[in-house]
C-alpha cells in the first residue's frame, strides 16, 4: 500500500461514515448499548471478586484453645494449625485481648462491668487462602489436639454468599460478552452492508477496472474501525458516569455499608483498553463480514 | 503474470470454447476465434446468440466449461483470483447503460477508475485532461452525468475505459442508449482509439452502423460462429 492510497482510504472511510449519517448513528447507538451492558456486568463481576478477596483476607476461623493447655501446648497448637492446608496465617489472641475487643464492640456499660477475662478463652484467628475450602479447613482445625470438637467458630454462610455472587456475575458477564459480541458484529455488519448496498455500482466499477479486493475493502475497514472507536469512546464515557453514580449510591446507602466498590480512577485504563479493543473488533469484524459478499463479482 | 506462449501478450484467443450455465443453458457451443493486436472487430448476432457470454469470459466474470481462453497473455482456464484484477487492467469495458457514478463529476468518475488501480494523484492529474480531450469533453470535466446528453455520457464511459491505458477496449452495445446521430460519433471515436493502437471489440446489432465501417465482423448465432469477414452484409 502506498502513502497516497492510505490517505484515500481514510478519506473514503470518513466520508462514508458521514454520507450515511443515520445508519452510522444507529450502528454507534447499538454498539454503545452492547458495550455498556458488557462493561457493566464485567465491572460487577470484578467488584464481587475484589470484595471476595477482601473478605478472604479478613475472614477468620476462630479456634478456641482448651483451657487445660499450658503455654507450650498452646504454642504447639498454633504451630499445628499453621501447618494445615489452606491456612495462610495464624494469629494468637489472649483472653484479655479478646475481652478488650469485645468491649470495643459492645458499649453497654452494664455488660462491661460484669465481664471478666475468665469468661473468655485464648484463641487462634486462622486466615485462609481459599474461601471455597473453609468448611474442610475448619474441620481440620477442629481435629488439632488442644482445640477439640465444637471449639471452632466459622461463618460459612457469608463466605458462600460472596462466592455465589462472584461466580454468577463472572458467568453472566462471560456469557453476555460472547453473545453481545456476536450480536454487535452482526448489527454493524448489516449496517455496513446497507451502506455497501448503496455503493454496489461503485464496487462493481472498481472490480471491472481491475481494483484488487484489498483496495476495495480498506475504506470499509476504516469506516468500521471509526464506528467501533467512536462507539467505544462514547460507551466508556457513559460507563464512567454510570459506575461513579452507582458507587456513590452504594456509599451513601446505610444498608449497603458492607459493600465497597473499586474507585473508577483505579480501573479506567483497563476499562478504556477493553472498550477500545472490543469496539474496534466489532467495527472491523462487521465491515469485513459485510463486504465479503459484494466482492464476489 | 502468466504469459501464454501461443499468441503473445496482446492477443485474444478462444479455442473450442463451450459454456454451459448452471441452469443447463448452453451459451457457447465450441467457439474458436482469434483477435490480433490492434484489430477492430464487430461481434454481431441476435439476442441469446452468446455475445454477452463472450464478454463475460473475456473480462474474467465467468470461466469456460471447456476449451481455452487467452486474453492479453492471461490464460483464463488457469487464472488465479489474484490475477483477475491484472487481467481487467489490460481491458477497458464500455457498457450500454454507461454505468457512471451519478454523484461524481466527469473528472471524478475518471479519477475514481484510476484511483481504483492505485494511480498516484500526479498521474491522475496528467492523464485525465489528455483522455477528456481525446473524447471531446475537456469542457465538461466539472459536470455531473445527469447534466450530460446520452452521447456525452457514453463518451465519459469511453474515457473511463481508456483512462488506465488498456490493451483492449470491449464495448457492449455502446450505442444502444444513444440517438442515431450520436451513435455514429461514438463509433468514429472508437475507430479513432483503434487507430491509436488499442484493440477494439464492439458488440452490437446495428447493421447500418456496422456497414459504415469497413471492419471485421464476427457473426454469432445460437452459440456458434456462423460468419467471419469484412462488413456485416458479407455474412
Amino acid at each position: 500500500m502506498q502513502r497516497h492510497d492510505f490517505g484515500y482510504f481514510i478519506h473514503e472511510g470518513v466520508s462514508n461514515l458521514f454520507s450515511h449519517g443515520f445508519m452510522s448513528f444507529a450502528a454507534i447507538g447499538i454498539t454503545v448499548a452492547c458495550l455498556l451492558i458488557m462493561g457493566t456486568f464485567t465491572l460487577v463481576a470484578y467488584n464481587a471478586e475484589m470484595l471476595l478477596r477482601t473478605l478472604e483476607s479478613e475472614y477468620e476461623i476462630l479456634a478456641f484453645v482448651d483451657d487445660g493447655c499450658n503455654e507450650a501446648q498452646t504454642k504447639a497448637v498454633g504451630e499445628a494449625i499453621a501447618r494445615l492446608d489452606n491456612v495462610k496465617s495464624v494469629e494468637f489472641i489472649t483472653r484479655e485481648e479478646a475481652m478488650e475487643a469485645f468491649e470495643e464492640r459492645n458499649l453497654d456499660e452494664y455488660m462491661r462491668r460484669n465481664i471478666l477475662p475468665e469468661m473468655f478463652r485464648d484463641r487462634y484467628a486462622v486466615y485462609v487462602n481459599d474461601l471455597n475450602q473453609v468448611k474442610q479447613t475448619a474441620a481440620a482445625v477442629e481435629a488439632v489436639e488442644g482445640i477439640g470438637e465444637g471449639n471452632v467458630r466459622v461463618d460459612e454462610d457469608i463466605a458462600g454468599g460472596f462466592i455465589l455472587v462472584r461466580d454468577v456475575a463472572s458467568a453472566v458477564s462471560l456469557a453476555l460478552i460472547a453473545i453481545l459480541l456476536v450480536v454487535s458484529v452482526f448489527i454493524i455488519s448489516n449496517t455496513i452492508r446497507l451502506t455497501t448496498f448503496d455503493r454496489r455500482d461503485e464496487i462493481a466499477i472498481m472490480k471491472m477496472v481491475g481494483a484488487t479486493n484489498g483496495f476495495i475493502r480498506w475504506p470499509f475497514v476504516y469506516e468500521g474501525f471509526l464506528l467501533g472507536l467512536l462507539s467505544s469512546l462514547i460507551a466508556f464515557g457513559l460507563q464512567w458516569l454510570v459506575y461513579a453514580s452507582v458507587a456513590k449510591g452504594i456509599e451513601a446507602a446505610d444498608t449497603l455499608q458492607f459493600l465497597s466498590t473499586v474507585p473508577f480512577s483505579q480501573i479506567w485504563k483497563p476499562v478504556a483498553a477493553s472498550f477500545g479493543a472490543a469496539g474496534i473488533i466489532i467495527g472491523v469484524g462487521g465491515s469485513l463480514t459485510a463486504i465479503r459478499k459484494f466482492l464476489q463479482v | 503474470m502468466e504469459m501464454e506462449k501461443e499468441g503473445g501478450a496482446r492477443v485474444i484467443r478462444l479455442k473450442d470454447v463451450e459454456k454451459e450455465y448452471e441452469n443447463g443453458t448452453y451459451a457457447l457451443r465450441g467457439i474458436t476465434l482469434t483477435i490480433e493486436d490492434g484489430e477492430f472487430v464487430f461481434l454481431v448476432g441476435p439476442s441469446g446468440s452468446g455475445k454477452s457470454t463472450i464478454i463475460k469470459l473475456l473480462t474474467g466474470e465467468i470461466l469456460p466449461t471447456s476449451g481455452r481462453v487467452v486474453v492479453n497473455g492471461f490464460s483464463l482456464t488457469k487464472i488465479s483470483d489474484r490475477q483477475i484484477p491484472l487481467l481487467r487492467r489490460s481491458i477497458g469495458v464500455i457498457f450500454q447503460d454507461f454505468r457512471l457514478i451519478e454523484k461524481k463529476t466527469v473528472y471524478e468518475n475518471l479519477s475514481f477508475a484510476m484511483r481504483a488501480v492505485g494511480a498516484s494523484p500526479r498521474t491522475i492529474k496528467n492523464r485525465i485532461p489528455y483522455v477528456l480531450k481525446l473524447v471531446g469533453l475537456e469542457e465538461k470535466a466539472d459536470q455531473y452525468p445527469y447534466e450530460l446528453s446520452g452521447g456525452e455520457q457514453q463518451r465519459v464511459g469511453i474515457a473511463r475505459a481508456l483512462v488506465n491505458n488498456p490493451i483492449t477496449i470491449i464495448a457492449d452495445e455502446p450505442t444502444a442508449n444513444v440517438d442515431p446521430a450520436r451513435s455514429l460519433e461514438i463509433m468514429r471515436l472508437l475507430n479513432r482509439i483503434n487507430e491509436l493502437g488499442t484493440t477494439v471489440v464492439v458488440v452490437t446489432h446495428e447493421r447500418d452502423l456496422v456497414n459504415r465501417f469497413h471492419k471485421r465482423v464476427v457473426l454469432l448465432e445460437d452459440g456458434l460462429i456462423t460468419g467471419d469477414g469484412i462488413g456485416y452484409d458479407a455474412k
